[in-house]
Formats: structure tokens, sequence, C-alpha cells
């Protein structure tokens, strides 16, 4: 990471943030994943990893950011949506309604029996837009003169 | 499709060739060809005679829109098939006219023989459509080729003002008779003319009779140019002569009579029909030979014969209507009205389509219609002169020409006006005959004008545009052909007796005829010394002495203010309305966003305050309210000061920052109300906002970043507390009348046996109402793709473009 900054030393800012960044990924990806059962899901998810994302923007710059996370938000936006159609899509494919959910118990390695539900991968793609449309403003605004 | 539709259509069918014949075969002239339409036409029609006489009717029908009751039905008795001979046989000879008139080298006879055999198709169609709807259609084609054909030399100023004129008044005429076709198909229940005709009962009983009677003759009236629509037919003289002759002589002008004479066994019972037609065709008559008198163009002059003569046959077909009131009678004097008004409408378009292309002629050879510069032609144009004189003497109503015996039928029809005791005829009706024996006067007058300017007196030749020479035979043979049917016609009229007049008058008086009794039309020459012949003695005394003394009493036409004529009033009403519609237009359309956002606000209180009032639902119930929590009253307060707060701060941080307090406040109602998931939300999405507020804020030109405060407006003050206070009654109103339980009970119960999951606003929204969601995220991926572009793709020319949308104020 590079840590270099001519005018301000913000070493605090920046080593707090590295730290934070991680509690608040962790944070959003609890809330993405407990959506269904308790208060989160892809939207607050979403929002969350941008904000540990802007996090790091204001902490370095948005060329450190690049560099670290090489990421196209643009493209990011357009996946959370391919995936959000495909999830929506496959069930006509059953015969069935457009947008109809399936779940089921299975019996997965380390974490035992959980229920699976074809809901989790729609709100992967909400998640994925929000991320992506966040950044996409806040990166465009920033970096325009 | 029979024959007959195909008759019908073939000059539709002619016209898409015409611009190739036109392009391939430049040495022959293309009117040649298009001559073989209307000549196989008017032959086709010509055997249809034989079945129309006998009484009997030809009916064809193709299905075009079944299920809305349109179907193209075509229908061929006495008086459709009198139309379709004049419109064919006269549209043989302008077309044969029009070969020698129109130079093949200088002129797009390309578009001129299209637009000619569309209006010849639509015309047809007109004629021989029982179906209304069908009939509108062929109208409308009648206008639009009409207005093409005025504008013909679309170059010309004057051309393009007439064409847009008649366009305008004929089109207003168009669209009231469809509003009358619609309102009689809503009374009998189908769009057949015959079927309106069997349920004539049922449209005179109807309250909407008067109104679809006005709308029809409004139609009529229009395309007829009667008073005071008639204003349209001087202006159409710029069209090319044949297009004069053809057009505004002998058939569309006469489609409104057709329509008059067409729906007289649907209406003709009403005295209203008789009153309205006959007082405005008689005042017609009068206006248009009163204003003939006054014009020194010759075409001015016949376009205002036209208006005149138009105006005798509508009367005559309003006096008609009297025979159905005097049934049972062996002989009916009144019916000679309507025969009358058929065997004029034979005559007129006779000699009035000799006498334009008599006019044509004149302006082909000497290059001006002027009459003030004619004078001595008739030793120069000996046959043409032959012609004016036989037109204008038939037209002027003079023995023996067949003009001579529709004027003594017409003068007689009128006298016997006040032998009608009903309709109050027998008191006011004696305006019809007087007004009639003054418009004679002037008929005779201005038929006197016609040849005596033009071929008699002074010869000046040297002050015409061109030598003037007789024209080519060519051109002569179509009025010739017409003035020799005037002479014969007038000898012999009735030859037309059986064949032509009676059929059509048949189909006038289909009740008569049902009723057993005999339409007897017998012509005389010599009718005996009645009142008649010495009226039209009488005329041609005043008239003679009249036209010596002209100069005498023309300076009464001076006494007419431009403003006050029609002419004035019609271009007055068209400025007017413009200045108006443009003046109403910038008192609204200020450019300013705060205007329009008043307008809105306004119009939206307003409704919703109205529909409350009409609706009595002021009628409010708060038992169903809960306890009011004393951290709701700390909460409500820190919004509604931070509200308050943000319209009196000096400066937009305060404001930005006060949005927030607003913003957060509303998170923490999430919280209280139980909806951890639209807290969170909230919370973050306030948060991003308010930084974007600051981003905008920073980023603000330093001028507008000057602390003023926001003027105080009052009436922005009554209409925000007026969209608030409004908006606050309607929830209350919604709240106190809450009739059915919340859908929310099915998803509490089986959110987790459905759908797996316990979070119920996550359920709904990814698998309930998942749809929803689809598309909201598609907004958010637009609205960033928005920002994208809007921020990446900025032109140089920024400011230009900021300029050009700026308010005009």
């Amino acid at each position: 990471m590079n840590r270099k900054n001519d005018q301000v030393n913000d070493v605090i800012l920046q080593t707090a943030a590295v730290i934070i960044f991680f509690i608040i990924i962790v944070f959003s990806i609890n809330l993405f994943f407990a959506g269904h059962y308790s208060p989160g899901g892809g939207f607050i998810g979403g929002l969350m990893t941008a904000a540990a994302l802007v996090l790091l923007l204001l902490a370095f710059d948005s060329k450190t950011l690049a560099a670290v996370l090489p990421f196209d938000y643009r493209k990011m936006t357009a996946l959370g949506l391919v995936i959000a159609m495909l999830t929506s899509l496959h069930s006509i494919f059953w015969g069935r309604p457009f947008l109809t959910h399936a779940y089921d118990k299975f019996d997965l390695p380390l974490l035992g029996e959980q229920t699976l539900h074809t809901a989790i991968a729609f709100d992967l793609g909400v998640y994925l837009v929000v991320i992506g449309v966040t950044m996409t403003i806040i990166q465009t605004i920033g970096e325009s003169e | 499709m029979s024959v007959l539709h195909l008759a019908i259509l073939l000059p539709l069918l002619a016209a898409p060739f015409i611009p190739f014949l036109f392009r391939a075969l430049k040495r022959i002239h293309t009117g040649w060809f298009v001559l073989i339409v209307p000549v196989v036409l008017f032959v086709y029609f010509f055997r249809f005679i034989g079945i129309t006489s006998a009484g009997d009717v030809v009916t064809e029908t193709v299905e075009w829109m079944p299920s809305l009751g349109i179907n193209f039905t075509a229908y061929v008795d006495g008086l459709g098939l009198l139309f379709a001979l004049l419109i064919t046989g006269i549209g043989a000879l302008v077309v044969l006219y029009s070969i020698y008139y129109l130079n093949k080298d200088k002129e797009s006879l390309g578009h001129f023989y299209v637009y000619l055999l569309l209006f010849m198709g639509a015309m047809l169609g007109v004629v021989l459509s029982d179906n209304m709807v069908v009939m509108y259609m062929f109208w409308e084609l009648t206008s639009i080729s009409s207005f093409l054909l005025i504008g013909y030399w679309y170059e010309k100023e004057r051309s393009r003002y007439g064409a847009r004129k008649s366009m305008l008044i004929t089109v207003f005429g168009g669209l009231s008779m469809l509003g009358g076709i619609v309102i009689l198909e809503s009374i009998v229940g189908s769009f057949s003319i015959r079927d309106m005709v069997a349920n004539q009962a049922l449209i005179a009983d109807s309250p909407f009779f008067i109104a679809a009677m006005i709308l029809i003759l409004l139609g009529a009236f229009t395309k007829s140019a009667q008073f005071p629509f008639h204003i349209w037919l001087p202006d159409a003289m710029e069209a090319p002569t044949p297009v004069s002759a053809y057009l505004h002589s002998a058939t569309m002008v006469k489609a409104g009579l057709y329509l008059v004479a067409r729906m007289s066994p649907v209406f003709q019972e009403s005295s209203l029909w008789l009153w309205i037609i006959a007082s405005v065709g008689t005042f017609t008559l009068f206006w248009g030979s009163f204003n003939a008198v006054k014009q020194t163009d010759l075409k001015g002059i016949l376009a205002f014969s036209t208006v005149s003569q138009l105006g005798l046959i509508m009367s005559l077909l309003g006096l008609g209507a009297a025979a159905l009131h005097y049934d049972g009678m062996d002989d009916n004097i009144y019916m000679v009205a309507t025969i009358a008004a058929i065997f004029h409408l034979i005559n007129h378009a006779t000699f009035k389509g000799s006498l334009f292309m008599m006019v044509g002629i004149v302006d082909h050879e000497t290059g001006t219609r002027d009459i003030r510069k004619l004078g001595g032609l008739m030793t120069v144009m000996p046959i043409t002169f032959t012609i004016a004189v036989i037109g204008s003497l038939s037209m002027a109503g003079l023995p023996p020409f067949n003009g001579f015996l529709s004027k003594e039928m017409f003068l007689k029809a009128t006298t016997k006006v006040f032998s009608m005791d009903f309709f109050a005829l027998d008191t006011i009706g004696i305006l019809i005959p007087v007004v009639a024996f003054i418009a004679s006067v002037f008929t005779f007058i201005y038929s006197l004008i016609i040849f005596m300017r033009t071929f008699m007196g002074k010869a000046q030749f040297d002050q015409l545009p061109k030598q003037p020479h007789e024209a080519p035979i060519g051109m002569l043979i179509p009025p010739a052909i017409l003035a020799i049917l005037v002479v014969v016609l007038g000898f012999v009229p009735n030859v037309l007796s059986n064949s032509l007049i009676k059929p059509a008058v048949e189909s006038i008086y289909p009740t008569l005829v049902a009723s057993g009794q005999d339409v007897k039309v017998d012509i005389y020459f010599w009718h005996g010394l009645t009142p008649e012949l010495y009226m039209t003695i009488g005329v041609i005394l005043l008239g003679t002495l009249m036209f010596f003394t002209i100069n005498k009493w023309m300076g009464i036409y001076n006494h007419i203010p431009h403003r006050l004529t029609l002419n004035g009033m019609y271009d007055g009403t068209l400025v007017w309305s413009n200045k108006a519609a443009y003046r109403f237009k910038d008192n609204y359309m200020t450019g300013f966003i705060r205007s329009y956002l008043v307008y809105i606000f306004l119009f939206l209180s307003g409704m919703i305050l109205f529909s409350m009032y009409r609706f009595d639902l002021f009628d409010f119930s708060f038992g169903e309210m809960e306890a009011v929590a004393p951290y709701e009253y700390v909460l409500g307060a820190v919004i509604i000061l931070a509200s308050l707060a943000i319209l009196f701060m000096r400066s937009r941080l305060p404001s930005i920052i006060l949005l927030g307090v607003v913003g957060y406040s509303v998170a923490l109602f999430f919280v209280f109300f139980n909806a951890p998931d639209l807290a969170l939300t909230q919370l973050v999405i306030e948060t991003v906002s308010v930084a974007l507020f600051l981003l905008v804020f920073y980023h603000m030109p330093e001028i507008s970043k000057k602390e003023v405060r926001v003027k105080f407006k009052v009436e922005n003050a009554i209409v925000s507390i007026f969209v608030g206070v409004t908006v606050m009654l309607l929830s209350f109103m919604a709240l106190s009348n809450r009739s059915l339980s919340s859908i929310s009970e099915y998803y509490k119960e089986n959110v987790y046996d459905l759908a797996a999951g316990k979070n119920m606003v996550n359920v709904v929204l990814v698998d309930f109402r998942g749809f929803d969601t689809l598309f909201e995220i598609v907004v958010l991926a637009i609205a960033a793709i928005g920002i994208y572009t809007m921020i990446k793709f900025r032109t140089t020319e920024r400011t230009k473009g900021a300029r050009e949308h700026e308010p005009k104020k």
C-alpha cells in the first residue's frame, strides 16, 4: 500500500482506515447474509461496502484505491443487473412464473445443515449494483475538475 | 369487387401511372392518356340510364370494415347517376381543354393530372356511395385534391392564400358533417343513407334532430359556397382555368347541393329545413349576383356568379320540401321547385363550364382577364364570342336558351311561396320572390358585362400583353360542345326529363313515389302569360336600364369598408386568432420553472379539495389513532423547527445541515416505528446525500454563495400553505376512511412458510415483490450512468448550450 502524501501527514487516519475497512466489510457482509432473517440485505449491505471503500478513498486517493482494488464499477453494476435478471429468469425454465424463488435445505461442509435460497443470488445482484452505482457516482464526481 | 367499384376507383387507380407516362413519353401531351379515363367512365355510366329511368337502382357492396358497419356500398340511383354523368362528361371536356390550355413543356403536367384524377375519383365516390363514412372519406379527398389544384402554381402568393382559405373553410364544413354523420348513426344504428331514409321518423323524433341537420348543412353550405362561407370560391380562381371550370363551377361546388338533395328525404319533413335552405340559398343568390357586378376580373365575375347560381339551386331544393306537405294533390305544384333545381343544376354545369373555358381562351390569347383592358374582341375571336353570348344569355335567363327555362321555373316556384299556408311563408315568405327578382336583375347585368365589356366596345389591342387571335380548334371544341348543349337543351328540354331529371327527382321524394304519386316532368317553352313571364320581362327592362347607367350607381360598392366585409372578417379572424393564441401562450408559458410549479401545485390542491368537497369527505374520525408517545413529540418538534429554520437561513450551508437534521430525525422515527431496515438505509442515504449537497455547494460559483435570505413572496407563501393544508386534509381523510384490512396479514403469516425468511421487509423486497426491486436497481444503474455521462462527456460548448436554454424574458 502506497502511503506517501506530500502535503499532509495522515498516518493516524490511514492506519485506522486500514483496520476499520475490514471491520466495515465484515459488518456489511454480515448485513448482506443476514438479510433474510434479520434487518439488512443487499441494499444496506452494498451501501456499507461502498462506505468502506469511500473510507479508503478518503484516507488515500483514488489512484491508490484503483491500484489496490482494480474494479470497474460500471461493469460491476452491469454484472449485478445480469445476476438479478438471471435469478429472476431461471424459474421460467422450470415452468414457473418469472421471479419465482426456490429454496431447500442442504448439508454443507463446515456449516452443517443450512437453507439455501435463490433469493440470496437476487440479493447479490442488488448488492453489486448498489456498490457499483455508489462508487461510480462518487468516483466520477471526485475525479471531475 | 364489382365492375361498378372498379369504375368509381378507376381514376384513383390510374393516377399513380400518370407521372411515369409524363416522364417517359415527353412528346405526347399527358392529357391524352388521361382523357381515356373520363370518356370510358362516361360511356360506362351512360348505360345506367336505362336502369334508373325504369325506376331501378344498382347496389354493389364490398366489405371494408364490416365490424364497424363501414362498407363500400356503391349505390346508383337517379340522383347519383346524374352527378356521375356530369362529373365524367364535363371531366372529359375539361381534360380535352386542358391539353390545349397547359403547355406540356412548361407545366408539371404529372402533378396536374394526378390531382385532377384524384379529384375525379373522389367526386364519383361522393355521389355513388351509400355509406356515409365512405362518402365522408371521398368528400375530404375532394377538399384535399381541390386544395392541391388551387395551389397548383404554388410559387404564387395568391394561389397559396386561396388554397389555404378553401382548405380551412371546406374542411371546417367537412368535419361538421362528420359530426352530423356520427349523430345520425347513433340514432339509426347504421351508416347507410338508405337505412337513414327508411328510419326517417326515428330521426325526426330524436332530440338531436336539429343538431344533426345543422351539422350536415354546414358541410353542404361550406362546400357549395353558400353565404357566409362563399368567400373561398372567388379566391379559388387562382387555380388554372380548367380547374375552375371543372371544380369550381360544375362539380365540386355541387357536392353540397348533392348532399342536400341526398339528405332531403331524411330531413325535409321539418319546417326548419325548408326555411334554412330556402333563406340561405336566396340570400346567397342575391349576394353573389350583387357582388359579381363590381368585379373587374372575368373569373371573379364568374366566381360570384357561381355562388349566386348555387344559391338559386339551393333555395329551390329547400322550397321543394314543401311538396311533402301537400301530398295527395293531383298536380303537386311544389314539386316544380325540385325539378327546377335538378334542371338548373344541369344547365348551370353546361353554361358555366363553357363560360369558364371561354374566359380561359380570352386569358390565353390576350394575356389578361381584366375587363377594363379588354374590349372589341368580337371580330378577332368570333367563335369565342359566340360561345360567350350563348353562355351569358343562358345565364341571364333569356330565351331561347336553357337558362331561360330553369329561371322561369325558379320564378314560378318562388311565386308559389305565397300560396303556402304554413311556416309563416305566406307573410315573411314574400321576401323570397322579391329577393329573387332583384338577384335576377343583377344576374342580367353581370351577364351583359361579361360579353359586352370583353367583346364589344372599343378595341385597345395595344394595351394587351399579347396580340389577340382566335384560339386553336382543340381549345374551342369543349366549350363549343357545352354551348351546343345549352342551345339543344333550350329547344328540346324534354330529352332529359324522363331519362335524367325524373329519376333524380324521384330519389329526392321517395315517400311520394312510394305513395303512388307520379313525378311529372314536363318542361314547356311557352307556358302562357304567367306572373313569371312578366317578372322576366321586368328583369330584362330594369337590367338593361341599369346596365347602361352603371357608372351612376357603381359608387354604392365603395361604401362598404373592407373591415366589415366577409373577407376582411376572415383575414381578421386568422390574424386575431393567431395573435390571441400567441398572447395566451406567452401569458402562461413564462419560461420560469417556478411559474409552472405554481400551476401544478394549485391544480393538484384544487382538484383534491374539489373532489373531497364533491364527495363530502371532510368527515374525519380519529378513533383508530394510537396514543402519541412523549419522544415522538420531541422528535416532531425537532423536525418542525428544523424545517422552518431552513426557510429563514441566510446562507446555504446551514440549510444543508438542517436538511440533514431532518433526515436523521426521520431515521429516528423509523427506529421508533419499528422499521430497522428503513432506519439503516435512511441513515446511510442521508449521509450520502448531505455529502453530495456539500459537494455541490463547494463547487458553486462565488457569486451565488452570497448570503442572501430567501425573498418573501406572499403568493408563494399562500400556495405552499394551501398545498400543505390540502395534503394534510387528504391524509386525515385517507386515515379515517380506511375500509379494507391490510394485505400485510398475508405476508406475516406466510413469510416463513412460503419464502423461508424471517425479515419480512427483505422477503417482500426480493421475493413477494421482487419485480419492483428488479427495476429499482435498474433505476439506480441508469442514474449512475447518467451522472457518469453528464460529467465525462461535457462538451466544450457548454456555455453556448446553457444560453440557448435560458428563458427568453
